[in-house]
């Protein structure tokens, strides 16, 4: 959990929030802390489907090398936040945005930008598994690698071990690396994806609802991974389960109705919330 | 004891039975109506056919006109030979076709595309053989090999583009985004992971083609011609079971006529075991997809 000091709230920053009745202008405490490397750094992020808006100006700024969960109920635009991320938006017309969405410094949807370059250091690990069922566990872990040009030998072989070890599944697979990926059992396979999206060196991890088909043992695994990749890499993850968010993220987000409502250290969301919609949410009054 | 109410009355369960009994009889016959012409089919080229297929019948080219003997030799390698061309004009437009219906296309033009398919499945088969001559047989000033394939070919491509683009939609959409999330080009997750995905669909949709035109004769009679020899050069006519099944049935010698029909009898029994090859391939078409 998070070690960073609670600091007094202090309302948004320079984004100009409507202030509509109801919900309320997002509550975001001044995280990240001011020496904190900024991940995403998203101002009045709106984006439609069609004519249906999906996410109302969104402002947050996500901190390098930390866990952030987003929570809310279903259909408050989870997905569709996260999805906006890595550009998994462009393949599905109708959609429109505006704001910015700075990763690293650079605007993701600035002119020219190319989306699979995002891709290649945003990575995603989706809730439903999905090894390529035409490849074996080895393929799966390096096609990414292999379709981007990479043709040597050692390489290929380091980083299969070395994602494979990362994702905490070298040891039950080191001796079936030519078996199909979908012959692993489901919590397996979602670490094999998981090792397949770090086998391509990103350095920011989207995963949306990662654990929701997966059994408790199998859960606590991912959570555990989760924790490792702190370390190195940015991730975001979306999550149905409060208890999950509690258990292994530094920062909470909650939205609400294509709102960001409260963004703030996950202890202090779960503890003590701002707002009393977060805090209906947490204590399970609705959603 | 009182009756369960949940028991009809002996005469309400005898209608019933009888009811039932008569549905499934109904049933039972139209059934049959259906599978019978293909017993028909097989009983008549067994009978007429067996008897004259011997081992010449595989190995010898054809007699002069009323010798009795000789074989199809070189009309069965000529089949094989005008479908291994057909394949190599009618798979990569078809395929690459349903790729861009399946992946690429507007709406708009997918529909127009579609249409277009639909259209030139319903071409009389005559029709492909006369715009084959005119395209390929009156500038070379000679009936081939070639123009066979070609026709035979182009028949295919509607045939394989639907296919194509049946099974490619049936690949998940989920696979389309891990790839794409992996950083890996819009092009590369299409023909590397979905094609790849759906491979056995594919081949499945060409070898249903091929067995839709191995007993194509119309397209043919202007193109690949026939030949009484083996060919040996594909700018020139080629022999084809359909071309010679024709060439003998419509002859006046009774040993022709005998040969026909094994020769009918060795058509069908190529078409059947391309069905039953797609029997095999799709069967486990589910851990495919
Ligand atoms: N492809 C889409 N087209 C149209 N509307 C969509 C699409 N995807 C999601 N939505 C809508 O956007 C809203 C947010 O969806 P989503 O981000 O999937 O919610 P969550 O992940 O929080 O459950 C929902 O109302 C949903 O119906
Ligand atoms: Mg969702």
């Amino acid at each position: 959990m998070s070690t960073l000091p609670e600091t007094a709230r202090i309302p948004a920053g320079a984004a100009p929030v409507r202030v509509a009745a109801a919900p309320a202008t997002a509550s975001t405490a001044d995280v990240p802390v001011e020496a904190e490397e900024v991940a995403f750094d998203i101002r009045n992020f709106s984006m439609w489907y069609g004519q249906r808006q999906a996410l109302q100006e969104i402002t947050i700024k996500i901190s390098a090398r930390k866990v952030t969960a987003i929570i809310g109920p279903s259909g408050c635009g989870k997905s569709t936040f996260l999805r906006s991320l890595n550009r998994m938006h462009d393949l599905t017309p109708g959609t429109r945005l505006e704001g910015t969405l700075r990763h690293f410094g650079n605007d993701l949807y600035g002119p020219g930008i190319d989306a699979t370059a995002v891709r290649r250091r945003v990575g995603m690990v989706f809730q439903k598994s999905n090894p390529f069922p035409t490849m074996s566990i080895a393929d799966n872990v390096l096609v990414g690698l292999r379709l981007n040009g990479m043709r040597d030998r050692s390489v290929l072989q380091e980083r299969l071990e070395q994602s494979l070890r990362m994702a905490a599944l070298w040891d039950e697979v080191k001796d079936l690396l030519n078996r199909p990926g979908t012959s692993l059992s489901g919590g397996q396979q979602q670490r094999l994806c998981i090792a397949r999206s770090l086998a391509v060196q990103p350095d920011t991890l989207l995963m949306d609802e990662p654990c929701s088909a997966l059994d408790p043992i199998a859960t606590a695994k991912i959570e555990d991974l989760i924790q490792t990749l702190r370390e190195k890499y940015t991730v975001v993850i979306v999550t149905h389960n409060m208890q999950q968010a509690a258990r292994c993220s530094d920062r909470t987000a909650f939205f609400y109705m294509g709102r960001l409502i409260e963004f703030d250290n996950t202890r202090k969301i779960f503890t003590n919330p701002s707002n009393p919609q977060t805090e209906a949410y947490v204590s399970g009054r609705f959603g | 004891m009182d009756a369960s109410p949940y028991l009809p009355s002996p005469r309400f369960a005898r209608w019933r039975r009888w009811k039932s009994g008569a549905i499934t009889g109904i049933l039972v016959a139209c059934a049959l109506a259906v599978i019978a012409p293909l017993f028909l089919v097989i009983y008549f080229l067994l009978v007429r056919g067996y008897s004259s297929l011997d081992w010449s019948f595989f190995t010898q080219l054809p007699k002069p006109t009323g010798e009795v003997g000789g074989g199809m030799a070189n009309a069965i390698v000529g089949t094989l030979t005008l479908l291994a061309m057909a394949t190599v004009v009618g798979v990569p437009f078809g395929v690459f076709g349903g790729i861009y219906l399946a992946e690429y296309g507007s709406d708009r033009a997918n529909d127009w595309i579609r249409f277009a398919a639909d259209v030139l499945n319903g071409v009389p088969s005559i029709v492909w053989g006369m715009v084959v001559y005119l395209i390929l047989v009156v500038p070379f000033k000679t009936f081939s090999a070639y123009a066979g394939g070609v026709a035979l070919g182009l028949m295919m491509v509607p045939l394989v583009m639907r296919t194509t683009e049946e099974v490619l939609v049936l690949v998940p959409q989920s696979y389309r985004e891990a790839a794409l999330a992996l950083g890996i080009a819009r092009w590369k997750v299409i023909m590397v992971i979905v094609v790849r995905t759906a491979l056995k669909g594919i081949g499945t949709g060409v070898i249903v083609a091929l067995a839709r035109i191995a007993g194509e004769t119309a397209p043919l009679l202007f193109t690949a011609l026939g030949n009484n020899f083996w060919n040996h050069n594909l700018k020139e006519p080629i022999s084809a079971l359909p071309l010679q099944i024709f060439a003998y049935s419509i002859s006046p010698y009774d040993d022709w006529h005998r040969q026909a029909w094994a020769g009918a009898l060795v058509l069908m029994a190529l078409i059947l075991a391309l069905n039953i090859t797609v029997r095999v391939l799709s069967r486990d078409r589910q851990s495919t997809l």
